[in-house]
C-alpha cells in the first residue's frame, strides 16, 4: 500500500491554512506591527465567508466576503494601533476576542449547515501523471494562491522599492519618517493585507478543508501561524518550510498512530510543536542571524 | 504579558457574568444552563441547547430558561453558577464533568436551590447527577460495522483517552466481535475534544490505512465528510450528521436531553423533585439512534433487535466472559460488569491493537 501519495495531499491540505495566515502576518510584522489578532481574524473569514457562500450559493462570493472580513477586523486594529498609538499586544488579544465572539454570533444561523467542499483544479493531462500530477496539479485554488503569495510577497520584500521602504519602515520609523516615507500609511497597508491573508485562511477552513461552520474551528491554527512567522526569522520562504513542516508532522503522527506505533498519543500530538521549533532554530543557526524587524510592536507617532 | 493574559482572561469572566444577567421575570421557575463550549459547536454543547430550547417550548410560560455558554472548567464556573443562584434562578443544569467541585460548592451554601450536574458522581439533597449510556449505541455500531466492512478494518478516532472514550472503544469492540472475532479497529487519537480540521485529517489518515469505515468519539462532522468524499461509510456522533453524509451515515449516536430536561423541570414545578442518579441509555431516551441507513436489509434489521434487546433491558453491553488485553478475565461468563467498573475502565478488551491509558 503506498502511503506516500495520500499523506502528501493531505499534509498539502493542512499546511495550507498556516501559511496563508503566516504569510500575511509576517508583512504586517516585516513593517513593525505585531498585530496578535491572527486568531481572531481568521475566525471571522471563517464565519463571514460560510454565510456569504451559503446565503449567495456562490463559493468566489464567499472568499471575497471571508477576506472582507478579515480585513474589516485588520482596519479596527490599525484604528486603535496605528490612530491611537495604542498598545499593540493588548490590541491584538482584544481582537482574537472579539473576532471569536463575533464569528460565534455570525455563524449561529449556519451551525449544522453544510456545502460541498471547493472543487480541485485539475489541469487537462498534467494531473494524471501518476504522483506528480495529483499532489502539484491537482490542488484547490487555496493552495496554488498560498504559494504565490509566498513567491509574491519574497519578490515584493527583497525586488522592489516599495518592499524596501516597508522593511525600512519597519526597522527604523525615526529615519524612515525623516527621508519621507509615510510611515503609517505603509503600515496601514501591511496591517489590512495581514488581515486580508487572515481571513483568506478562514476561508479556506469553512469552504474547503472542512466546508461547514462551528464556532471555535480555527482551534488555535492562528497562534501556530504567529509562531511560524517569529521561527522563520520573517523570510517568505522560510516561512513556507515552517508550515510545512508543521503540517507534515502533524499528518504524519496522525498516520503513525494508524499504523499502530506503540508511543502515547499525547506525546505524539506534541511532535509538530516541538519538530518546528527545532528544526526552525537549527536553520536560523546555520546563516547570520536574521533578526527581528527592530520596530516590531514599537508604536510611531509623527511629531508634526 | 503575563498581566495582559491575565486581564484577558478577568475579561472572559466577567463577559460570561454579564451573559447571565437576570431579565425580570413574574412568579415563574427560573432554570439555569451552564455550558463549557458555544451553544454553536453542533456537538456536545448543541445537544444540551437542544434539551433547553424543547423544554422552554413544552413548559413555555411557567419557566424562564437562561444559558451561559464558554464557562471555563474551573473558578469561574463557581462564580457563573453562584451568579445564576444570585440572580434568582431555581434549578441550574451544569454539564460538563469539569464543573463538578464547583457545582457541589455552590449547592452547599444555597440548600434552598436545586442543581443538577450532568456526568459526575457527588450528590446531595439538592444536587443530582445525570449521564447517558452512550456506549449501548456504540455496541450496535461495532455490530454494523463487523457487517459492513470488506477490509475488515475499522477506524476509529478518539478525542482523549479518559475512561468514557475507553468504555465505548470497548462497546465497539465487544459488537464488532459478537458477530466477526477477528475484526480489526484502528485507533488514532487527536487530543482535543474539538478541531475539526485534526479530525478529518484523522480520518484521511485512517482510511489511507485499509479501515473503509469510520467511528469517531469526536464532536464535529467533518470525519463523515472525508469518508463521504471517499466513498467510505462512517458514523455520526451527538447528532445526526446524516446532512453531511446521506450516502455515508449508517447511523449516529444521538444525545437526546429533551426529554430529561422536562421531566425534571417539571418536577421541580410539581414540587416532586428529589436528588436522583440517573445514568440513562436507551430505554430512557437519553441515548437515540439515528435512522439505520445506507446498510442491506438484514443488517438493519440485526442493528434493531440488538437495539430493542438493550432497550428492555434483556442484554446488558458488558455481559461476560470479557478478557482484558493481558489475558486476565474482567468479567466471568454471564456476570455483568457494575456500574462503577464501566465509569472508570482504563484497560482495553483482547483485540483491540492499543496500549491502554495509564
Amino acid at each position: 500500500m503506498n502511503l506516500l501519495e495520500p499523506a502528501i495531499l493531505t499534509i498539502i491540505t493542512a499546511a495550507t491554512p498556516l501559511l496563508l495566515a503566516a504569510i500575511g502576518e509576517l508583512v504586517t510584522e516585516r513593517s513593525g506591527v505585531l498585530n496578535l489578532g491572527v486568531e481572531g481574524m481568521m475566525a471571522m473569514g471563517a464565519a463571514c465567508a460560510f454565510a456569504i457562500a451559503i446565503t449567495t450559493d456562490s463559493t468566489a462570493l464567499g472568499i471575497a466576503g471571508g477576506v472582507a472580513a478579515g480585513t474589516a477586523l485588520a482596519a479596527l486594529f490599525a484604528l486603535m494601533t496605528l490612530g491611537f498609538a495604542a498598545n499593540q499586544v493588548a490590541c491584538g488579544l482584544a481582537l482574537t476576542i472579539l473576532g471569536l465572539g463575533l464569528s460565534g454570533l455570525i455563524g449561529a444561523d449556519f451551525v449544522g449547515a453544510r456545502r460541498d467542499p471547493m472543487p480541485k483544479l485539475e489541469i487537462p493531462g498534467l494531473s494524471d501523471i501518476p504522483f506528480i500530477g495529483p499532489v502539484l496539479f491537482g490542488q484547490d485554488a487555496f493552495v496554488y494562491a498560498s504559494v504565490v503569495l509566498v513567491a509574491g510577497v519574497w519578490w515584493f520584500l527583497f525586488h522592489t522599492r516599495a518592499g524596501l521602504t516597508l522593511r525600512a519602515v519597519g526597522d527604523n520609523h525615526v529615519s524612515a519618517h525623516a527621508l519621507g516615507s509615510k510611515v503609517l500609511k505603509v503600515r496601514l497597508a501591511a496591517v489590512l493585507f495581514g488581515g486580508a491573508c487572515s481571513g483568506l485562511a478562514g476561508a479556506y477552513l469553512s469552504l474547503a478543508y472542512t466546508p461547514f461552520w462551528v464556532k471555535g474551528m480555527t482551534a488555535g491554527r492562528g497562534w501556530i501561524a504567529l509562531a511560524i512567522v517569529v521561527f522563520s526569522s520573517w523570510l517568505p520562504w522560510r516561512l513556507m518550510v515552517g508550515a510545512y513542516l508543521f503540517g507534515s508532522v502533524s499528518i504524519l503522527q496522525l498516520y503513525a498512530q494508524g499504523a499502530g506505533i506503540g508511543l502515547p498519543s499525547q506525546l505524539m500530538s506534541s511532535l509538530p510543536y516541538l519538530a518546528t521549533i527545532l528544526v526552525l532554530v537549527a536553520i536560523a543557526g546555520t546563516r547570520a542571524r536574521a533578526r527581528a524587524p527592530a520596530c516590531l510592536g514599537v508604536p510611531f507617532v509623527p511629531d508634526r | 504579558m503575563r498581566a495582559f493574559l491575565k486581564g484577558a482572561i478577568a475579561a472572559l469572566g466577567l463577559a460570561a457574568l454579564v451573559a447571565a444577567a437576570p431579565a425580570e421575570a413574574q412568579e415563574k421557575l427560573k432554570v439555569g444552563f451552564v455550558y463549557v463550549g458555544p451553544v454553536g459547536d453542533f456537538g456536545w454543547t448543541y445537544q444540551h441547547e437542544l434539551g433547553r430550547r424543547a423544554m422552554q417550548e413544552a413548559l413555555g410560560d411557567k419557566v424562564e430558561s437562561t444559558y451561559v455558554e464558554n464557562v471555563p472548567e474551573g473558578p469561574d464556573a463557581e462564580r457563573v453558577i453562584e451568579g445564576l443562584v444570585r440572580s434568582g434562578h431555581k434549578l441550574i443544569f451544569t454539564t460538563s464533568f469539569g464543573f463538578m467541585e464547583a457545582t457541589v460548592k455552590v449547592a452547599q451554601r444555597n440548600p434552598e436551590v436545586k442543581f443538577e450536574h450532568a456526568t459526575g458522581y457527588k450528590r446531595l439533597p439538592n444536587l443530582a447527577t445525570y449521564a447517558g449510556r452512550f456506549y449501548q449505541g456504540r455496541y450496535i455500531s461495532g455490530q454494523i460495522a463487523a457487517k459492513m466492512s470488506k477490509t475488515g478494518v475499522v477506524g476509529y478516532i478518539g478525542s482523549f483517552p479518559i475512561p468514557e472514550v475507553v468504555s465505548g472503544i470497548n462497546a465497539f469492540m465487544l459488537g464488532t466481535q459478537s458477530i466477526r472475532p477477528d475484526m480489526k479497529v484502528k485507533i488514532v487519537w487527536v487530543n482535543s475534544w474539538f478541531d475539526p480540521g485534526k479530525e478529518g485529517d484523522a480520518a484521511k489518515a485512517l482510511l489511507d490505512q485499509g479501515a473503509d469505515i469510520i467511528a469517531q468519539h469526536t464532536d464535529s462532522p467533518a470525519a463523515m465528510q472525508v469518508a463521504a468524499e471517499r466513498g467510505a461509510l462512517a458514523f455520526g456522533q451527538d447528532s445526526d450528521m446524516i446532512k453531511f453524509g446521506p450516502n455515508t451515515q449508517l447511523t449516529s449516536i444521538i444525545n437526546d436531553w429533551s426529554g430529561y430536561y422536562i421531566d425534571r423541570v417539571n418536577a421541580a414545578l410539581n414540587g416532586t423533585w428529589e436528588s436522583t442518579d440517573v445514568w440513562g441509555g436507551l430505554d430512557s431516551g437519553i441515548l437515540k439512534m439515528a435512522p439505520y441507513t445506507n446498510m442491506p436489509d438484514d443488517v438493519k434489521a440485526m442493528a434493531e433487535a440488538t437495539q430493542k434487546s438493550i432497550h428492555d433491558g434483556t442484554y446488558k453491553v458488558f455481559t461476560g466472559p470479557i478478557t482484558k488485553q493481558d489475558g486476565t478475565l474482567a468479567a466471568q461468563a454471564g456476570e455483568v460488569l457494575p456500574d462503577p467498573a464501566i465509569l472508570g475502565m482504563n484497560w482495553y478488551i483482547q483485540g483491540v491493537d492499543e496500549k491502554a491509558p495509564n
